[in-house]
């Protein structure tokens, strides 16, 4: 493919600054064409491949949590532990109040997954598309699922050491069990694809920059404040919206297993539904991508 | 000199043409509801680019010259016209440019909080090369444009020239055919202009390259470019090389004087050339025959004009006077 070029000729130091080396002489244009092919179309070049593009997408987007998204993981992480505390003073841990307890502390763990799954991604992609951001991926050959699933992927996982973190000071704080915090590893994929996508669709769709981040902040908290108090005691409209938020069903299959002998198949069924709503959502995104990215 | 409005076109073999653009239109609305106004960004563009030529588009800002690119490089639908691009049909198959050229656009977004290393490399990856390659690319490409010194630093912590150069970098990654260059110098100091001009001219010579680049620069326009079109309120006025444009100004010189505080304008020769100068602040532009200017310099510098006056030059004609010959705006191109 390309030659890699060692190094920079030397450019005579009295050449111009706007005016230097050989592309000054407007010569015979012809005289240079070398290895461009003549006659009959140019062969395409290779498109990126769907899971190595999707692999360099997600290691760029990894990388920016050095730069610029420690504060807001910190900040994501903190509004859950704050809430926990704060819920402590009215949740003891007696066994009256067992169900508020598990409900607080799985609410809590997923905020963070909701904070920066949904709400901040559905900022960052309203950003780059409202700054033109986007047409840097849709003037390369990659397939939108990679740059989208890459970016949502990257976006989870950065939720990771909040909820782990969260869910650990929870189970301290409620006198919780800990055996089954191995269901975080299935919670935070899922419900991590299921808010990510929908805060990418946001992002995505979303034709103003405020709008993304109304959007996205809505989202956050309709998980906040639908999260993290338990079901039974909520009027049965605000159960009906608490159904409809994909996060409740990571918020459940969590505070199930925090049982002594949790229902797995109910487990199962909550995680199945984080998944199909995780499957629509980022195909939605998908979408919306292809969209923003010809239609700016 | 041709002075027709649409460059000329259909000259070209196939074999010879690097991208041909015939009648291409493109309108959008601006504003909302009952105030909504249809504005033509592009009103039947024609041109043709020769394989392995430099060449520019050139006019203000909101002339249209992104617009134009930005169908181009498959980003834009146009609502009539054709696109041909090494004989692929980029306004029926727009995911075809991306396999033919590198794109530098204005906005590093995407890009800013990755370090530059990283973002060429991802850039190299995204353009389909492998690991190793990618990685290959990137380091030639760093030390090329000298910036490895800044491989390790996010993009968005660089000075403007910095950054534009790291995308420039990454417009480089993965060879193209075709680089689409958008004002690719702002803010560069000299040592990045040349930098970038010397790695176009590598690749045009080693590889063919063909570069379409748009600037409102009119230095950088007459230095660096083959063939230039100059674009103006959705159309192109003129194109040909910059020679050929400044040809037909041929004659005319131009004369500015930059007056100190107020014009005198109570001396009879300044009151005369205030109604023909093209006034800008203290600054007056006066366009003239040779011999008339060489008076007027006279005249301005040995009367009690000169006490006012403050600087002045006499220059010959450049693609900004061809420009407001044509009939363009008065503002907006930099020198």
């Amino acid at each position: 493919m390309n030659t890699p070029v060692p190094a920079p000729a030397p450019v005579p130091a009295s050449a111009s600054a706007s005016a230097p080396a050989s592309a000054t002489s407007s010569a015979a244009p012809a005289c240079a064409r070398p290895a461009v092919p003549a006659g009959g179309p140019v062969p395409l070049a290779p498109r990126a491949a769907l899971l190595p593009a999707l692999g360099a997408v997600y290691r760029a987007q990894l990388s920016r949590a050095r730069v610029a998204r420690i504060p807001l993981l910190f900040v994501a992480t903190f509004q859950s532990l704050g809430i926990m505390v704060m819920m402590r003073g009215v949740v003891g841990t007696g066994a009256s109040d067992t169900e508020a307890a598990r409900d607080v502390v799985a609410g809590s763990s997923v905020l963070v997954v909701a904070f920066v799954a949904l709400n901040l991604l559905a900022q960052y992609f309203g950003r780059l598309r409202a700054t033109g951001g986007l047409d840097h991926y849709a003037t390369l050959p990659v397939p939108a699922a990679s740059v989208v699933l890459g970016t949502a992927a990257a976006y989870a996982s950065f939720t990771v050491p909040g909820t782990l973190l969260t869910a650990a000071v929870g189970c301290a704080l409620f006198q919780l069990s800990w055996v089954h915090l191995w269901v975080l590893a299935l919670v935070v994929p899922l419900a991590g694809a299921a808010l990510a996508g929908l805060g990418a669709a946001c992002g995505l769709l979303a034709n103003r920059q405020e709008i993304a981040t109304l959007l996205g902040q809505l989202g956050m908290s309709a998980a906040l404040l639908l999260g993290v108090l338990p079901s039974s005691r909520m009027p049965a409209p605000i159960q009906w919206l608490r159904d409809l938020l994909p996060s409740t069903y990571g918020v459940e299959a969590l505070a199930r297993s925090f049982a002594a002998r949790p229902d797995w198949a109910l487990v199962g069924a909550d995680l199945a539904v984080c998944a199909v709503v995780g499957l629509l959502s980022l195909t939605l995104a998908t979408w919306a991508y292809r969209r923003a990215a010809t239609h700016a | 000199m041709d002075t027709q409005p649409i460059a000329a076109t259909g000259t070209l073999a196939p074999a010879d043409s690097c991208c041909t653009v015939r009648d291409l239109t493109k309108t959008y609305r601006s504003g909302r509801g009952a105030k909504a106004t249809t504005v033509t960004a592009n009103a039947g563009i024609s041109l043709e680019i020769r394989r392995g030529e430099v060449f520019g588009l050139l006019g203000p800002n909101g002339a249209g010259k992104s617009t134009l690119v930005r169908q181009l490089t498959g980003l834009l639908r146009p609502d009539g016209g054709s696109i041909d691009l090494f004989g692929h049909d980029i306004v029926r198959h727009p995911d075809r440019a991306a396999r033919l050229l590198g794109y530098l656009g204005q906005e590093s977004t995407a890009l800013d909080e990755l370090t530059v290393a990283l973002a060429v490399e991802t850039t190299a990856r995204l353009r389909g090369l492998s690991t190793p390659a990618a990685r290959d690319e990137r380091d030639a490409v760093l030390a090329e444009l000298a910036l490895e010194p800044l491989a390790g630093r996010p993009l968005a912590r660089l000075s403007g020239g910095q950054r534009r150069l790291a995308c420039f970098a990454t417009a480089l990654v993965g060879t193209r055919p075709l680089l689409v260059l958008d004002e690719p110098t702002t803010g560069m100091d000299p040592v990045a202009r040349r930098a970038v001009w010397s790695a176009v001219a590598r690749r045009r010579a080693e590889q063919g390259v063909t570069v379409l680049l748009v600037t409102h620069n009119v230095i950088e326009a007459e230095t660096v470019l083959d063939r230039v079109a100059v674009v103006d309120q959705g159309r192109i006025i003129a194109c040909d090389t910059p020679g050929g444009l400044k040809a037909m100004v041929d004659g005319d010189v131009r004369l500015d004087l930059v007056w100190r505080d107020e014009p005198p304008l109570g001396l009879p020769l300044v009151a005369g050339l205030a109604a023909r100068a093209t006034r800008n602040g203290r600054r007056w532009t006066v366009r003239t025959g040779p011999d008339e200017a060489r008076d007027l310099v006279a005249e301005v510098t040995s009367g009690p004009a000169f006490a006012a006056l403050d600087d002045f030059s006499l220059s010959t004609p450049s693609l900004e006077d061809v420009y407001l010959l044509l009939g363009g705006r008065q503002e907006g191109l930099a020198r």
